[in-house]
C-alpha cells in the first residue's frame, strides 16, 4: 500500500527505494511493510472474530432459539475469544510495534529484521491452522480457556483441540520472538540522546508489553504441551483418576491468562498516552508516574492469577490473598485515569477522531475498572464469575479499553503509514455509532448477569428475566457492525483520496512526525539527535549536518521458508509422522539457508 | 484539513449516560428475576449482596468524579479560537500523590469487608444440619443425602432455616454448582471434593444451573432448589424413603404397565437407571426411583408432563444435543407407555 509514494520520498540512497510486486511483500524484511502486513492480518481477523460476534448475539437474540446449534455455538465462542485475543487485537497492536515504534526512538529498522519477517509469518500460519479447524471437522469448542479435563480425547474427541494446542503453539512462539525482538530493538537503538525516560509512552508499553509476553507465553506453552501429550501419547497431567490433576492447567492458563489482558490494554494505554498531549497541545501529565504506573500493573499483573479461580475452592488464605492483591492494580490504573485528564486540563482540546477515542476509552475503560474492583472482591465475585457480568466487565475493558485505543491509533497513524488522512466525517460518525453499540451490547450484560445469566450458554429459557437485555446487546451488536462498515468504507475511500497529510499533520511532538508521510525506506536521512522528550516541541530535536552512510537489510524469503516448515511439521501432528518429518526438514533447511544468507 | 472540524458538545455525551442509566435502571425494576443474585433468601446470599452493594457505592463515586472530571476537561478546555497557547505542565507532585492515596483509601473500604466476608463464608459452616453430596455429571445433577439414604437427581429438597452442608464432587469434567439466591459458585472438580453451605430462610422454589462451561449441552444443565418447611421437608424424606414397588401398586391401568413391561424389558431403560425395590440397579443415569415426584425433568429443562417425558424418552439428543442417555429406538406409542410408568413413580 502506498509504497510508489514511499518510493517517491526516498532520497536513492543505499536501500532507499521499495520494490513492488507481491514478491517483494513475501520477501520483505522492512518493519514499515512488516507492520502493515500484521496490521491488515489483524483487521482481517477482527472483522472474522466479528462475525463469530454477531452470531453469537443472533442466536442469543430471543430465548430458546434455534439459529445455531449447541456445538457451533460452543465452536463460535471458543474461536471469538481466540481469534479477538491472539489474532485481531495482538497482531493489530503488533502492526503499531513494527511500523512506529523505530521511528518513534531514530532507528532505521528493528534489531533483526528477518526475525521481525519470520515472527509475522509463523503468526499468519499458526492464525490459519487453527481457523482452517473449522473445515476439518470442527473448531476447538471447550472456551478459549479450555479447561482441563473437558478438553481429553475422552471428553472432546475430535480434532478441534489439537487445532487448538498446534496453533496457539505457532502464534505463542510468533509473539515471543517478536517481542525478544522489540526489547532488544528498544533498548539499543534509540537515537543520540533519546534516554529511557524521553521516550514517548507507545514505546514504553511496547517495551513493557513485550517483556509480558515473554515472560506470560512460556507457562501457557507448557500447559499446551502437557495437553498435547495427554492426548496424542497417553499421559496423565490433567487426569485426576491417573494422578493429575485438572485444576493444573487452571494455573498454567491463568498466569499466561491474566498477563495476557495488560498484553492487550497497554498498548492501547500507550497510544492514548500519545495521543492525549498532541490533541490537548499539552505534554503528559506527570510522564515519570505514567511510565511507572504501566510497569507496576505490568508487574502486579504476575501476582494475580487465581483470582479467575476464587470459585474453584482453593481455600480462604489464597483467595484473600489473590483478591487483595487484584484490587492493588485498581491503584496504578487509576492514576493513568486522573494523568490523562490533568493531561487534558488547561489544554486545548481538538476533538479530532484520534482524541475522540482516546477520551471514549478513559470514559468506556473506567467502567470496566470499576467492575473489576467488584470481582476482585472474591465473595462477590462467588456470584459474578462465569456470568454475563463478566463478559460485560470484559467487554468494557477489551473494547471501550483496547479497540477504542487502536482505533484512537489507527485514525492517529494512518496519515503516517499513507500520507493520507482518514475523513473525519465518517470518523465521527464511527466513534458515535460505536459508542453507543458498544453501551447497548455491553451494558445490559451487568443486568444479565447478575440476575444469574451463566455465560457460554448456547440458549437460556425464557421466564428467568433474561430476554430484554439478550435483545438490546442484539440489536447493539447490530449497531456495531453498522460502526464498523462506516469504518471500513473509510479506509478504503481515504486509501484512494490525495496524499496531502504531510510529515506531521497533527502537530504532534513524537519522532515518527519528524520524517516524511510515509516515511522513506530507512526512515531518516540523518539520525536525528534528541534533547527533550518532546523533540518536535520545544525545539528539542538537533539534525547533524552532513551525509550519513548506513546500509538496510536485504529482502529474503528464508523467513517464510522456515515458518511455512514449521506450520507444515505442526501440521504433520495430525496428518501423519512422514509430513511432520518433512516439515522439520523444511524448517532445519531454511534455517541453515538463512544462516548463510550474505549480506551485501 | 484542519479547520471544519466537528463539535461534540459534552452534553451530548451526559445525556447518552443518563438515557443508558434510566433504560437500565427502568429494565432492572420491570421484570421478575427468579434466578437472581440481587434477590438473596439465605445467610450466605446476604451477606455476599450487601458487600457487594457497599462495594458497587464505591464504585458509583469513583464513576461520578472519573468522568465528571473528563467530562469538564472536554468542555471547559475545548479549542476555542484565540485562547492562548496552553502553559506546558509536567505534572504536580502533591496532586499525583493525592490521586495515588485516594483510591488506595477507598480500597481500604472494599477490602476490609471483603475479607471480613470472604473468612466467614469461606470455611466450614458453624453447624452442619442438612449433609448432601452433590455430584455433577454431564449435564445433570445427582443429589445423596448420606445421613438419611436418599438418592435423588436435579432437585435439591432442604428445610428452611437449618444449616445445608454441601460435598461437591464431579463425574466426569468440571461442573459450578450455582443457587444465586442462595449461595455463591463453588466448582465440583474431578479428583477434589469440594465444600459449599448456606442456611436458606425463605420457603420457596428457586432455579439454578450449572455455572461453569462443560461440554456440548452445558446450557441445558439446570436444577431447582425445593426450600421447604420443616414439615414439608419430612413428608418428602419419608416419601423418598418408599421403595417403588409400594407406589406401583397404588394404580395400574394399562399403559402404566405396558410402559413397565418395557422398562424393564425391551426398552433397555434397566441398564443404566436405578428404580430402588426392583431390579432396576443402573448407575449410570439419574436415579429414577420417585421421578414422578419431581417437577421437571432432563436437569430442569422440561416440565414433567406426560408429553415432555415421553418426548424426551423418544429421542433425548433432540431436547439434550451429545448427552448420555441412549435413543432406544422406541416409538411415540412405546415412549408414552413408558413416560406413563415413571410418571406413576411418585
Amino acid at each position: 500500500m502506498a509504497t510508489a509514494e514511499a518510493a517517491a520520498h526516498s532520497e536513492g540512497k543505499a536501500g532507499g527505494t521499495y520494490a513492488g510486486g507481491l514478491w517483494s511483500w513475501i520477501t520483505t524484511v522492512d518493519h514499515k511493510r512488516i507492520g502493515i502486513l500484521y496490521f491488515l492480518s489483524g483487521l482481517f481477523f477482527f472483522l472474522v472474530g466479528g462475525l463469530e460476534a454477531m452470531l453469537i448475539r443472533l442466536q442469543l437474540a430471543v430465548p430458546e432459539n434455534t439459529v445455531l446449534s449447541a456445538e457451533v455455538f460452543n465452536q463460535l465462542f471458543t474461536m471469538h475469544g481466540l481469534t479477538m485475543v491472539l489474532f485481531a487485537v495482538m497482531p493489530m497492536a503488533a502492526g503499531a510495534f513494527n511500523y512506529i515504534v523505530p521511528l518513534q526512538i531514530g532507528a532505521r529498522d528493528v534489531a533483526f529484521p528477518r526475525l521481525n519477517a519470520f515472527s509475522y509469518w509463523l503468526f499468519l500460519c499458526g492464525a490459519l491452522l487453527l481457523n482452517s479447524s473449522f473445515f476439518f471437522g470442527g473448531a476447538p469448542s471447550a472456551g478459549w480457556f479450555a479447561y482441563a479435563n473437558l478438553t481429553s480425547s475422552q471428553f472432546s474427541p475430535g480434532h478441534g483441540m489439537d487445532f487448538y494446542v498446534l496453533g496457539l503453539a505457532l502464534a505463542g512462539a510468533a509473539s515471543i520472538v517478536a517481542a525478544l525482538n522489540f526489547i532488544v530493538t528498544i533498548i539499543n537503538l534509540r537515537a543520540p540522546g533519546l534516554t529511557f525516560m524521553r521516550l514517548p509512552l507507545f514505546t514504553w508499553m511496547t517495551l513493557v508489553v513485550s517483556f509480558l509476553i515473554i515472560l506470560a507465553f512460556p507457562p501457557f506453552t507448557i500447559g499446551t504441551i502437557f495437553l498435547l501429550f495427554d492426548r496424542m501419547f497417553g499421559t496423565l497431567f490433567f487426569e485426576p483418576s491417573g494422578g493429575g490433576d485438572p485444576v493444573l492447567w487452571q494455573h498454567l492458563f491463568w498466569i499466561f491468562g491474566h498477563p495476557e489482558v495488560y498484553i492487550l490494554i497497554l498498548p492501547a494505554f500507550g497510544i492514548v498516552s500519545d495521543v492525549i498531549p498532541t490533541f490537548s497541545r499539552k505534554p503528559l501529565f506527570g510522564y515519570p508516574v505514567v511510565v511507572y504506573s504501566g510497569i507496576l500493573i505490568a508487574f502486579l499483573g504476575f501476582g494475580v492469577w487465581a483470582h479467575h479461580m476464587f470459585s474453584v475452592g482453593l481455600g480462604p488464605i489464597a483467595n484473600s490473598a489473590f483478591s487483595g492483591l487484584t484490587m492493588l492494580i485498581a491503584i496504578p490504573t487509576g492514576v493513568k485515569m486522573f494523568n490523562w485528564i490533568a493531561t487534558m486540563w488547561g489544554g486545548s482540546i481538538r476533538f479530532r477522531a484520534p482524541m475522540l477515542f482516546s477520551i471514549g476509552l478513559v470514559a468506556m475503560f473506567t467502567i470496566g475498572g470499576l467492575s473489576g474492583v467488584m470481582h476482585a472482591s472474591a465473595p462477590a465475585d462467588l456470584q459474578q464469575t462465569d456470568t454475563y457480568f463478566v463478559v460485560a466487565h470484559l467487554h468494557y475493558v477489551l473494547f471501550g479499553g483496547t479497540i477504542f485505543g487502536l482505533f484512537a491509533g489507527i485514525y492517529y497513524w494512518f496519515p503516517k503509514v499513507t500520507g493520507r488522512l482518514l475523513g473525519e466525517r465518517l470518523a465521527t460518525a464511527h466513534f458515535w455509532l460505536l459508542l453507543i453499540g458498544m453501551n447497548l451490547t455491553f451494558f445490559p450484560m451487568h443486568f444479565a448477569g447478575l440476575h444469574g445469566m451463566p455465560r457460554r450458554t448456547f440458549t437460556y429459557p425464557a421466564g428467568l428475566g433474561f430476554e430484554g437485555y439478550n435483545l438490546a446487546s442484539t440489536v447493539g451488536a447490530g449497531i456495531t457492525l453498522l460502526a464498523m462498515l462506516l469504518f471500513l468504507l473509510n479506509f478504503v475511500r481515504s486509501l484512494r483520496s490525495e496524499a496531502t497529510a504531510g510529515a506531521n499533520p497533527w502537530e504532534a511532538s513524537t519522532l515518527e512526525w519528524a520524517t516524511s508521510s510515509p516515511p522513506p525506506v530507512h526512515n531518516f536521512d540523518v539520525t536525528p539527535e534528541v534533547t527533550s522528550r518532546d523533540p518536535l516541541w520545544y525545539d528539542g530535536i538537533a539534525l547533524p549536518a552532513g551525509e550519513e552512510e548506513f546500509h538496510m537489510p536485504n529482502p529474503s524469503y528464508w523467513p517464510l521458508v522456515v515458518a511455512g516448515g514449521i506450520l507444515m511439521a505442526a501440521a504433520g501432528a495430525l496428518v501423519g509422522l512422514p509430513v511432520a518429518l518433512l516439515g522439520a526438514a523444511v524448517a532445519l533447511a531454511g534455517i541453515y539457508g538463512w544462516s548463510f544468507e550474505p549480506i551485501h | 484539513m484542519t479547520d471544519g472540524r466537528p463539535r461534540v458538545p459534552g452534553h451530548r455525551r451526559m445525556l447518552m449516560f443518563a438515557a443508558l442509566a434510566i433504560a437500565s435502571v427502568a429494565a432492572a425494576c420491570g421484570g421478575d428475576f427468579p434466578q437472581s443474585s440481587l434477590r438473596p433468601q439465605s445467610d450466605v446470599a446476604r451477606e455476599i449482596d450487601s458487600l457487594f452493594r457497599g462495594i458497587f457505592w464505591w464504585a458509583m463515586v469513583v464513576f461520578v468524579v472519573v468522568e465528571g472530571a473528563l467530562i469538564v476537561a472536554i468542555i471547559r478546555f475545548r479549542e476555542r479560537p484565540g485562547a492562548p497557547k496552553p502553559r506546558p505542565v509536567h505534572g504536580h507532585t502533591l496532586l499525583e500523590i493525592g490521586w495515588t492515596l485516594a483510591p488506595a483509601i477507598i480500597l481500604i473500604f472494599i477490602g476490609v469487608p471483603t475479607m471480613i466476608t470472604l473468612w466467614r463464608i469461606d470455611r466450614p459452616p458453624e453447624r452442619s444440619e442438612v449433609r448432601v453430596e452433590v455430584v455433577g455429571h454431564q449435564w445433570w445433577w445427582e443429589f445423596n443425602y448420606p445421613d438419611l439414604g436418599i438418592t435423588t437427581a436435579n432437585e435439591l429438597h432442604v428445610p428452611v432455616g437449618k444449616t445445608v452442608d454441601l460435598r461437591l464432587r464431579s463425574a466426569d469434567v468440571i461442573h459450578s454448582f450455582w443457587f444465586p439466591r442462595v449461595a455463591g459458585k463453588r466448582d465440583l472438580v474431578p479428583g477434589r471434593v469440594n465444600q459449599l453451605w448456606f442456611t436458606p430462610d425463605s420457603v420457596g422454589v428457586y432455579p439454578g444451573q450449572c455455572a461453569e462451561f462443560c461440554g456440548t449441552s452445558h446450557a441445558l444443565m439446570a436444577m431447582r432448589l425445593h426450600v421447604e418447611a420443616e414439615e414439608d421437608f419430612e413428608r418428602w424424606v419419608e416419601q423418598q424413603l418408599r421403595e417403588a414397588v409400594e407406589v406401583e401398586e397404588a394404580g395400574d391401568d394399562p399403559l402404566v404397565s405396558a410402559g413397565r413391561d418395557l422398562f424393564f424389558g425391551a426398552g433397555g431403560c434397566i441398564s443404566c437407571h436405578q428404580i430402588r425395590g426392583t431390579v432396576a440397579a443402573g448407575i449410570l443415569g439419574p436415579d429414577l426411583t420417585h421421578v414422578g415426584g419431581r417437577g421437571t425433568i432432563a436437569a430442569g429443562v422440561l416440565e414433567n408432563t406426560l408429553d415432555n417425558l415421553a418426548s424426551w424418552i423418544k429421542d433425548p439428543h433432540d431436547v439434550k444435543p451429545g448427552n448420555l442417555m441412549l435413543d432406544m429406538g422406541l416409538d411415540d406409542e412405546q415412549a408414552r407407555q413408558v413416560a406413563a410408568y415413571l410418571l406413576s413413580l411418585e
